[in-house]
C-alpha cells in the first residue's frame, strides 16, 4: 500500500519535500547566518547534500530521486518544468526599465557571460578535459548554476560534468552573496547603475539578490534587472556561439 | 484567467525550444541553440503586446507569476538528483574556476562603475 501511494504521489512528494527544504533553509539563514547567506542558496547546498546521500545509499546517478519515494523529483526538477520555470520569469522583465540600463549594462551583460565561460573552460582544461562539450558545460556553470545545466542538458553532457557545472555555479552564487558586502565599498557599489554593472557582471540571480539584499536593499531590483538577463543571456550564448566557438578551437 | 498566463508560457517555450531545435539541426549542433533564451524573449514580446493592447489582466499575470515564484524550488529539485558523488571527483576544479571568476567580476564592476561615471559626470 505504502509502495502504490509514494508512486502515485510522487509528484506531491516532491513538492512537500523541496518546500520542506526550503522552509529549513530560510530557518538556517535566520538563525545560522543572520540572513548574510541567502535561503535559497542554503537550500541548493542541501539539496546537492541530499543528492550525493541518494548517490551513496542507492548507487544510481540521479541523486536524491533514485530512492522510490522522492521519484516525483526527477519531474519536478527535470527539463520540462525547469525550463518552463526559467522562461517564466523573463515575464518580470520591464523592456523600458531594461533600457535605462543603457550600454554600461550591456556590456556588464555580455563580459558577466564571456568572461566567467572562458575562466570556466580554462580551469577545466587545466583539469584535463578536452572534449568541447564538458569545456562548455563546466565554463557555463562558471556563468550561473542555471546556465551550466541547461547549457549541458542542450549538449548532451555527461551527469558528472553536469553536477560539477551545477556546483560551480552554486559556489559562485554563494561567494557573491557572502563577499559583495565585504567588497561593496572597494567597488563603488552605491548607486542604481553601479547595481546594474554589478547585477550584469555577477551574475546569478540568487547571489546578487542575496549579496544586494544583504549590502543596500534599495539596490536589489536594480541588480537583479541586469542578473534576470544574465541566465537568458547565457543560456542564449553558451550552448551556440561560445560553443561553437569553443568547438573549433578544441 | 490564470490559465491564460500558463498556457502563453507553455506556448512560448514550446515554441521557443522548437525554434532552439531547429537552429541546432541549421547550424550542425547535436545541441539546442538557445531555445530557452528565445522562448524569454517570445515571453518578453508577447507581455508588452499584452500591456499595450490592455490584455494583460491580474489573472493572466498569476497564471505565468505562479512559476516564477516556483523558480527557485524547482532549481532546488533539480540541484537533488544530479550525480553529485561522481562529481566531488573534481573538487579542487570547482572551487578554483568559482573564486577565479568571482575574483574576474568583482574587479571588473569597480572598473565599470568608475567608466561610466566619469562618462556621465
Amino acid at each position: 500500500m505504502a509502495a502504490k501511494l509514494l508512486a502515485e504521489q510522487s509528484l506531491l512528494i516532491a513538492f512537500a519535500l523541496v518546500g520542506a527544504l526550503m522552509g529549513a533553509s530560510a530557518l538556517v539563514s535566520r538563525m545560522l547566518f543572520r540572513g548574510r547567506i541567502h535561503a535559497s542558496a542554503i537550500a541548493i547546498l542541501a539539496a546537492l547534500a541530499l543528492a550525493w546521500w541518494g548517490g551513496v545509499v542507492t548507487g544510481g546517478k540521479k541523486g536524491l530521486a533514485d530512492l522510490p519515494a522522492f521519484a516525483g523529483l526527477a519531474l519536478l526538477g527535470g527539463s520540462m518544468l525547469r525550463d518552463f520555470a526559467i522562461v517564466s520569469t523573463a515575464f518580470e522583465v520591464d523592456v523600458g526599465e531594461a533600457r535605462k540600463a543603457g550600454l554600461l549594462g550591456a556590456v556588464a551583460l555580455l563580459l558577466g557571460t564571456v568572461l566567467p565561460f572562458a575562466v570556466g573552460v580554462a580551469v577545466a582544461w587545466s583539469f584535463g578535459y578536452r572534449d568541447a562539450v564538458s569545456l562548455a558545460t563546466l565554463g557555463a556553470g562558471a556563468v550561473t548554476y542555471i546556465v551550466g545545466p541547461v547549457t549541458g542538458a542542450a549538449l548532451g553532457a555527461s551527469s558528472p560534468v553536469m553536477a560539477l557545472s551545477i556546483a560551480t555555479g552554486v559556489l559562485k552564487a554563494v561567494l557573491v552573496m557572502v563577499m559583495t558586502p565585504v567588497c561593496a565599498r572597494a567597488m563603488g557599489l552605491d548607486n542604481p547603475r553601479s547595481a546594474m554593472i554589478f547585477g550584469g557582471l555577477a551574475g546569478t540571480v540568487s547571489g546578487v539578490a542575496g549579496g544586494l539584499a544583504a549590502t543596500d536593499q534599495r539596490l536589489v531590483p536594480y541588480g537583479a534587472l541586469t542578473a534576470t538577463f544574465h541566465t537568458g543571456l547565457g543560456c542564449l550564448l553558451c550552448p551556440s556561439i561560445l560553443f561553437l566557438a569553443l568547438s573549433r578551437l578544441v | 484567467m490564470a490559465i491564460y498566463g500558463t498556457a502563453l508560457l507553455a506556448l512560448c517555450t514550446i515554441i521557443g525550444v522548437a525554434l532552439g531545435e531547429a537552429l541546432g539541426l541549421a547550424l550542425h549542433v547535436k545541441a539546442n541553440v538557445g531555445g530557452v533564451g528565445l522562448a524569454m524573449m517570445l515571453l518578453m514580446a508577447a507581455r508588452s503586446w499584452l500591456a499595450r493592447t490592455g490584455r494583460l489582466t491580474p489573472q493572466l499575470r498569476l497564471g505565468v507569476e505562479f512559476w516564477a515564484a516556483l523558480y527557485i524550488p524547482i532549481v532546488v529539485a533539480m540541484a537533488a538528483q544530479q550525480n553529485v558523488l561522481a562529481a566531488l571527483d573534481g573538487g579542487p576544479m570547482v572551487a578554483i574556476a568559482a573564486v577565479l571568476t568571482v575574483g574576474l567580476c568583482f574587479s571588473l564592476v569597480g572598473m565599470l562603475g568608475r567608466l561610466g561615471g566619469a562618462a556621465s559626470d
